[in-house]
């Protein structure tokens, strides 16, 4: 894209995808991790970012969701700040997955692919995160925390609640 | 961070490196790293692939197949480029051990790509890793730029000749990407959906050119057996299953944990001895000894080696090294539920079988563990399970199919106890969300 072209992205993240269509033999291999890092930034694959993701590539919109619609992490909604993400698969649900997940629901009011009234939480139920061996787990976006138990929830969302408002950074 | 765990029969050479700052390139040289990408390309393709070949190194992901044969199948002469392709897409339900070498130990992934593309005369490797593993894939960035700028990877590599790139790239979330040519599909910025063999990647793979797939742990295990020599390395490991695997052992034990361990290694002893026994002391119900799709075991039926061969001997799959451990409190009826209902979301729709089959166990059980099964519907699951066997592009419909059949067959009788409005005598989770 050149550098005259609008974008929406912030001018790291815009140099970080001009970057991107170069690294692949095939500039469409850029197409996905292209949707993820837009949606780091913008909070979801919004009808302005597919279309800019469409020119990036040079395919069409349809094409871009046809594929986007398939990951189970690209969403086409705002999900909260801090996504949190509960892993219930075997390993977890074997130590306690499903007590942990429930915990999230009472603390935060909400259910699978909830968000929270003031948008800093969001959850889901997830499918395996690959951290069977330290089950049950979590993520909240992309950072682990494992070896949890019901009653460490309140503190993970309370550190988290303080990066919300500013305070302190989580520790 | 992940916890690290130890066991005196433990054989470290896979995780030698471990919690040693490996991912720090000038540490990773220190403890002997890239020194045996350095000697393959002074000895050759044709070395390196015998080397492979009687190494016995087959592919951690769980098909289990010959790395040195598979390599060997790629033509030397193409017009196409050739390309090598680490699948870090590690999603099998009980499985985490990649994630702690991309962790600990990002070079030896780089070094073990180095030496396949030498094997198979490509000049560009690719790291996929799944998006979920964001941190890991810095990590992995961060250690290819380095290698970069030591002249380990580029133009020249090692002052050689040779030229050699690697790529990164992240997944969005998809199991079934995990498998070999859904993955070549995502990496071309598709769907990833399967496509059909033949053609194999080894003729015709990424990019339409000759490919060759193999999991991250293969590939970071191939520095190890060039350093060691093949030899040695099969020694460790038991007949035609060369070396050591990083077992990953989750669920009900006292010390769950990653511990790497000789191939053939009985899988009675890993349980009781080497993860600790059953928690809080309580009986064995079952073990999955590879990953959610591969059949369960009987405390009866674990005293086996855990090798390809021996595993498949006793009816089951050595697969991707995930043992599940199930304590005797554990309802069966909502553990195959919970391991359908992953591959119900799972499926990519591709094949009408395992869409359709995984929605209609998923459907049965649910309504079966909710007390309002019939005793026909016992039939009728493991009648569309054999239905979904063999009858898919990509082996996730066997993948789901087969745990469930071993499911209803050994456990029968618990599945009979739920039958006609009785509660399930174990489970508090009787509804599942839907996810």
């Amino acid at each position: 894209m050149s550098p005259e072209t609008m974008t929406l992205f912030s001018p790291r993240l815009a140099a970080r995808l001009d970057a991107l269509v170069q690294k692949y033999p095939v500039k469409r291999s850029a197409l996905i991790p292209m949707l993820l890092y837009a949606q780091d930034e913008v909070g979801y694959l919004s009808d302005a970012v597919i279309s800019e993701v469409a020119e990036r590539i040079g395919i069409t919109e349809l094409d871009v969701r046809n594929v986007a619609t398939y990951y189970s992490m690209l969403r086409f909604k705002p999900a909260g700040k801090f996504n949190i993400q509960v892993c219930t698969n075997i390993s977890c649900m074997l130590r306690g997955g499903y007590e942990v997940y429930e915990r999230f629901q009472e603390e935060l009011g909400i259910g699978h692919k909830g968000v929270t009234a003031d948008g800093v939480f969001s959850l889901e139920e997830v499918e395996c995160i690959g951290a069977c061996c330290w089950a049950p787990a979590i993520q909240v976006n992309y950072d682990f925390h494992d070896e949890l138990k019901p009653e460490l929830v309140r503190g993970i969302l309370d550190g988290y609640r303080f990066q919300a408002e500013g305070k302190a950074p989580h520790a | 961070m992940p916890r690290l765990v130890s066991h005196p029969d433990e054989v470290k050479i896979v995780s030698s490196r471990f919690g040693k700052g490996a991912a720090n390139i000038d540490r990773y040289v220190e403890l002997g790293g890239y020194a045996s990408a350095r000697k393959c390309i002074e000895q050759g393709p044709d070395w390196i692939i015998n080397e492979m070949k009687a190494a016995n190194l087959r592919g951690r992901g769980g098909a289990g197949f010959s790395a040195g044969m598979k390599w060997s199948f790629v033509p030397k002469q193409s017009a196409k480029p050739k390309y090598v392709l680490v699948n870090g897409d590690e999603s099998e339900p009980g499985t985490c051990k990649d994630h702690l070498i991309f962790l600990h130990d990002p070079h030896a992934v780089i070094e073990g790509t180095i030496i396949a593309g030498l094997a198979i005369g490509a000049k560009t490797g690719f790291i996929y890793l799944r998006g979920e593993y964001r941190y890991l894939l810095e990590i992995m960035e961060k250690a290819v730029a380095d290698a970069y700028a030591k002249g380990f990877l580029g133009k020249n590599i090692f002052g050689s000749e040779n030229e050699f790139q690697v790529i990164t790239q992240t997944g969005a979330g998809a199991y079934e990407v995990g498998e070999e040519s859904a993955l070549m599909e995502s990496l071309e910025g598709k769907r990833g959906v399967p496509r059909i063999k033949p053609p194999f990647p080894a003729v015709v793979g990424l990019y339409g050119g000759p490919t060759i797939i193999n999991n991250a742990e293969t590939i970071a295990t191939v520095p190890h057996v060039i350093e060691m020599g093949a030899e040695a390395y099969a020694a460790v490991g038991t007949v035609r299953n060369g070396g050591t695997r990083l077992f990953g052992i989750s669920g009900h034990v006292e010390r769950p944990g990653v511990y790497e361990l000789p191939m053939g290694y009985n899988l009675k002893k890993m349980v009781y001895e080497v993860a600790g026994g059953v928690r809080g002391g309580r009986k064995l119900k079952a073990v999955v000894p590879g990953g959610s799709s591969t059949p369960v075991l009987l405390p009866e039926e674990i005293d086996i080696g855990m090798d390809f061969d021996q595993v498949g001997k006793a009816g089951s799959m050595l697969g991707s090294g995930g043992v599940v451990v199930l304590d005797d409190q554990t309802c069966i009826v909502e553990f195959a539920l919970r391991t359908i209902s992953f591959y119900q979301h799972e499926s990519c729709g591709w094949c009408i079988p395992c869409r359709e089959g995984t929605d209609w166990i998923k459907k049965s059980l649910t309504r079966f563990h909710a007390g309002f099964g019939e005793a026909k519907d016992i039939d009728n699951i493991q009648y569309l399970a054999e239905n979904m066997l063999g009858r898919t592009f990509c082996p996730l419909g066997d993948a789901a199919a087969m745990p469930t059949l071993a499911f209803v067959k050994k456990f029968r009788k618990e599945f009979e106890d739920h039958l006609n409005g009785k509660p399930c005598p174990f489970a508090k989770h009787v509804e599942l969300a839907v996810i």
